[in-house]
């Protein structure tokens, strides 16, 4: 079941286009992985389902709700961590911690001072001394000290160090755990290989990819470094084999995961001694998408 | 190594007048012009040496000498001593301003927002950005003497001579760079931005204070204020040039100081260190009205000291006034005499819509903080939690109305605790405070058109400023300069009854209520149905 339906969403400001027929769903129980590069439109996305921004045209529902009309009500069940967490300079970390568990309601203060106490925050001091990945962490705190139903994260660990990035982690496997929903947008693409259930790929305001990890890495390649005993004869001629290159006595090339079955029949005619392959990341995935002005989703 | 602490100066400072093209000229140009205006307005006003010696009649009444100075010159008055009298003092403040806000602008606020950081990492000296900063201030300053020295002697008019307006300019330009000093050194000295504003202002109010005292009293306590050396020139009379320079050495004095404090501390530091806040929030602490009153907790008891001594400071001044108003009869021109009505009592509206105005400053600031909330991207925080737009606009709605009812309440009370004991007749408290309130509804009409704007136009906030100054202008100077009384009836505070004088009218202030209701509803609709920033 769906918790979240965005159907041909478009966001103009002016005469710019921000988002263009986006169409996205994210499942109950479900992380969402959301990535893109940088002004792709993740954030003005995020804003529209946070009823921030007003859609110019097509439907956004959360929880069946209209994102917009019912603000408030779909409030109440979620939580939401930006990017940029631009906080009160003269208030203290605890104190807008508070605040923003008050705002939604309920109280869990053990939960906050377990959360406080994992992502090794001072809560005394004031905002305007926090580093970038301190005023997440308040966030972050604020965030997963409620039961929310879904989480929505921007970027949420882009200032964090390496072990409260594991404490952050451990946060979005628990609330998935309890059967909770998230959409994360991120730029870390191993967090959101190791997190996420789904991912959508978002380029200049147009989704241009949707699908589970492994789906979307039958749209990739595999990298392939090969020594065989025979030099490979025709390699270039076989379908699916892109940027050869000679390293030592070894080859190494690419091969669309599609032609995989294909290729390694014809090279294992030439006695393979060693062979080393590389699964698709990614990384690899989102760096197809991303290069060059053309939608490289086509042409694999 | 001394050389090298200014590296890139040139550089820094193109950039500071880049970043203020708009600004900068906006500021000098609608001073100037304001300055032109009045001048050539006192020459249609008063045409005849009759006229002009009525108008220093009332230059010698201490509620006149408490606002705008000493009277000098009255045995002649001239059209110079009369736009040295009237304007010199007003003028001289919003300079102040200015200056205060760009150098704190420049310094402060960029360092606190992470900028100076990536200009310190370039290859620029460790002072350039404030000594960049300080060059750009003072150059602004003596753009702006010049054109208004040269500008007034321009105008032709009889006894403005070119020495008098030069000195006329240089008495503005001056105390334009000494409180863009106070404010460099409050900017090393605090660590962040609102509080260097906050106590520059201060010291600017305190030096208005103290010269009204010293004004008002024998004069000796004047020489301590900034603002008293510039009234100390008697430009126009005498000429006095030292008292610019007693400003410039003080400035320079500042200067150094600033440098010197700059140049010891580390970037983002103070020296008056930070303490540590509450681990939790407090009970009040809980939703929109709680956080916008507790992020404007200081500002606000700061406010209300301050109109509470504004109000205490015009209340002082009643027994001076009584006795004043017994030996002179001719009052026109300010006042326009009601039989019934004692002379004191005529006094009453003209200070409370000057302290009226002043109060709407507090007011509006709390309402307009929602909109800097939402650039600096703080109000999504509440957005994206279970708080309604319209929660969240009532929140600083309803602040704003509270500090309205509060700081009209504490300049009635101010004026009355003070006034009381110096009038030898009763001074009733529900008359002063009737006098003080009935001002509300004109606050209503302003808070109803920050509404609107918050609601419709976010970027253009700013317009409610220029519509209070307009105000001030027209209903402060308005009866001075005979303004054709629809300029007046364009502000909400032309139209409130001049109580005790007038009676009461609550069929104006319906209207005004109603005004400010159909505005208010109207940008809580907009509110509603805006994109956020």
């Amino acid at each position: 079941m769906s918790l979240l339906k965005i159907s041909g969403l478009t966001k103009k400001f002016g005469k710019f286009t921000a988002l263009d027929d986006v169409n996205m769903e994210v499942n109950e129980g479900e992380v969402f992985g959301f990535i893109g590069p940088n002004g792709a439109g993740k954030s003005t996305t995020i804003r529209v389902l946070l009823g921030i921004l007003k859609a110019t045209e097509g439907e956004v529902k959360i929880f069946g709700k209209d994102a917009w009309k019912d603000a408030v009500e779909i409030h109440k069940r979620i939580a939401y961590v930006p990017g940029d967490v631009n906080l009160w300079p003269n208030l203290s970390g605890g104190e807008v911690i508070d605040l923003f568990m008050k705002l939604r309601g309920g109280n869990h203060k053990d939960r906050r001072d377990e959360l406080i106490q994992k992502f090794d925050l001072d809560p005394t001091k004031k905002c305007r001394t926090y580093s970038k990945g301190n005023r997440q962490k308040v966030a972050l705190v604020a965030a997963f000290s409620l039961e929310a139903d879904l989480y929505i994260l921007d970027e949420p660990t882009s200032g964090l160090d390496p072990l409260m990035e594991k404490v952050f982690q451990e946060c979005v496997l628990d609330a998935k755990k309890k059967g909770k929903s998230v959409l994360l947008s991120s730029h870390i693409l191993s967090e959101v290989e190791k997190l996420c259930d789904r991912v959508g790929i978002i380029r200049q305001g147009e989704i241009i990819e949707t699908g589970s990890l492994d789906e979307l890495r039958h749209l990739t390649r595999t990298s392939l470094l090969v020594e065989t005993k025979q030099p490979i004869a025709n390699l270039k001629q076989l379908q699916g084999v892109h940027d050869i290159g000679e390293k030592e006595q070894a080859l190494s090339f690419q091969v669309d995961t599609e032609e995989l079955d294909n290729v390694m029949n014809h090279i294992t005619s030439f006695g393979i001694v060693k062979l080393e392959s590389a699964p698709p990341t990614l990384e690899d995935l989102f760096m197809r998408h991303y290069e060059g002005p053309g939608k490289a989703g086509g042409a694999s | 190594m001394a050389k090298s602490m200014y590296k890139n100066t040139g550089r820094l400072s193109r950039f500071n007048l880049r970043r203020d093209r708009i600004r900068i000229p906006v500021w000098l140009l609608s001073l100037a012009v304001l300055t032109f205006v009045v001048a050539l307005a006192f020459t249609d006003l008063y045409e005849t040496a009759e006229d002009r010696q009525g108008i220093a009649e009332t230059m010698k009444n201490p509620a006149m000498e408490a606002m705008v100075g000493k009277g000098y010159g009255l045995d002649n008055y001239t059209y110079g001593a009369i736009m040295a009298n009237q304007m010199l003092l007003f003028t001289a403040i919003a300079v102040a301003i200015m200056s205060i806000l760009f150098v704190v602008r420049h310094t402060r606020e960029d360092e606190e927002g992470g900028r100076i950081e990536l200009i310190r990492s370039l290859p620029t000296g460790r002072l350039a950005n404030l000594n960049a900063t300080v060059i750009v201030v003072c150059g602004v300053n003596v753009l702006f003497a010049l054109i208004v020295g040269l500008g007034l002697y321009a105008l032709g008019i009889e006894s403005m001579d070119l020495e008098g307006s030069l000195l006329y300019g240089a008495a503005l330009g001056v105390t334009g760079v000494f409180f863009a000093m106070v404010a460099a050194v409050f900017a090393q000295a605090l660590e962040n931005s609102r509080g260097a504003v906050g106590l520059s202002f201060a010291v600017l109010g305190v030096s208005y204070l103290i010269r009204a005292a010293g004004d008002v009293g024998d004069g000796v306590l004047s020489w301590f204020s900034p603002l008293g050396w510039v009234l100390g020139t008697e430009v126009y009379v005498n000429n006095y040039w030292w008292p610019i320079v007693l400003t410039i050495a003080a400035a320079t004095v500042l200067t150094v100081l600033a440098f010197y404090l700059n140049a010891i501390r580390d970037l983002g530091s103070g020296f008056i260190p930070a303490k540590p806040g509450r681990k939790h929030a407090s009970a009040l602490l809980r939703g929109p009205i709680g956080l916008s009153f507790r992020i404007q907790r200081t500002g606000l008891i700061a406010w209300a000291i301050g109109i509470y001594v504004i109000g205490a400071s015009y209340g002082s001044i009643f027994g001076d006034l009584e006795s004043f108003l017994e030996e002179v009869e001719m009052m026109q021109e300010l006042i326009n005499p009601v039989e019934s009505a004692s002379l004191t009592d005529q006094f009453i509206p003209m200070l409370m819509s000057i302290m009226a105005m002043i109060s709407t400053v507090p007011v509006l600031m709390s309402v307009l903080k929602l909109v800097g909330e939402e650039r600096k991207e703080r109000t999504e925080h509440l957005l994206s939690r279970a708080v309604s737009r319209t929660r969240l606009l009532a929140g600083s709605f309803v602040i704003a109305i509270v500090t309205s009812f509060a700081m009209l309440s504490l300049a009635g009370t101010g004026l009355w605790s003070a006034g009381t004991v110096v009038v030898e007749d009763e001074l009733g408290f529900g008359k002063i405070y009737g006098a003080a309130m009935v001002y509300l509804p004109a606050m209503w009409v302003m808070i109803g058109v920050a509404v609107l704007l918050i609601g419709f136009a976010p970027r253009f906030t700013g317009l409610v400023w220029a519509y209070l100054c307009y105000s001030f202008i027209v209903v402060y100077l308005g009866n001075l300069l005979k303004f054709p009384s629809w300029m007046a009836n364009l502000s909400p505070y032309g139209h409130i009854p001049q109580l005790p004088v007038d009676n009461m009218d609550y069929m104006k202030v319906s209207v005004l209520t109603i005004i400010a209701v159909v505005l208010t509803i109207a940008g809580f609709i907009g509110y509603r149905k805006r994109d956020m920033y």
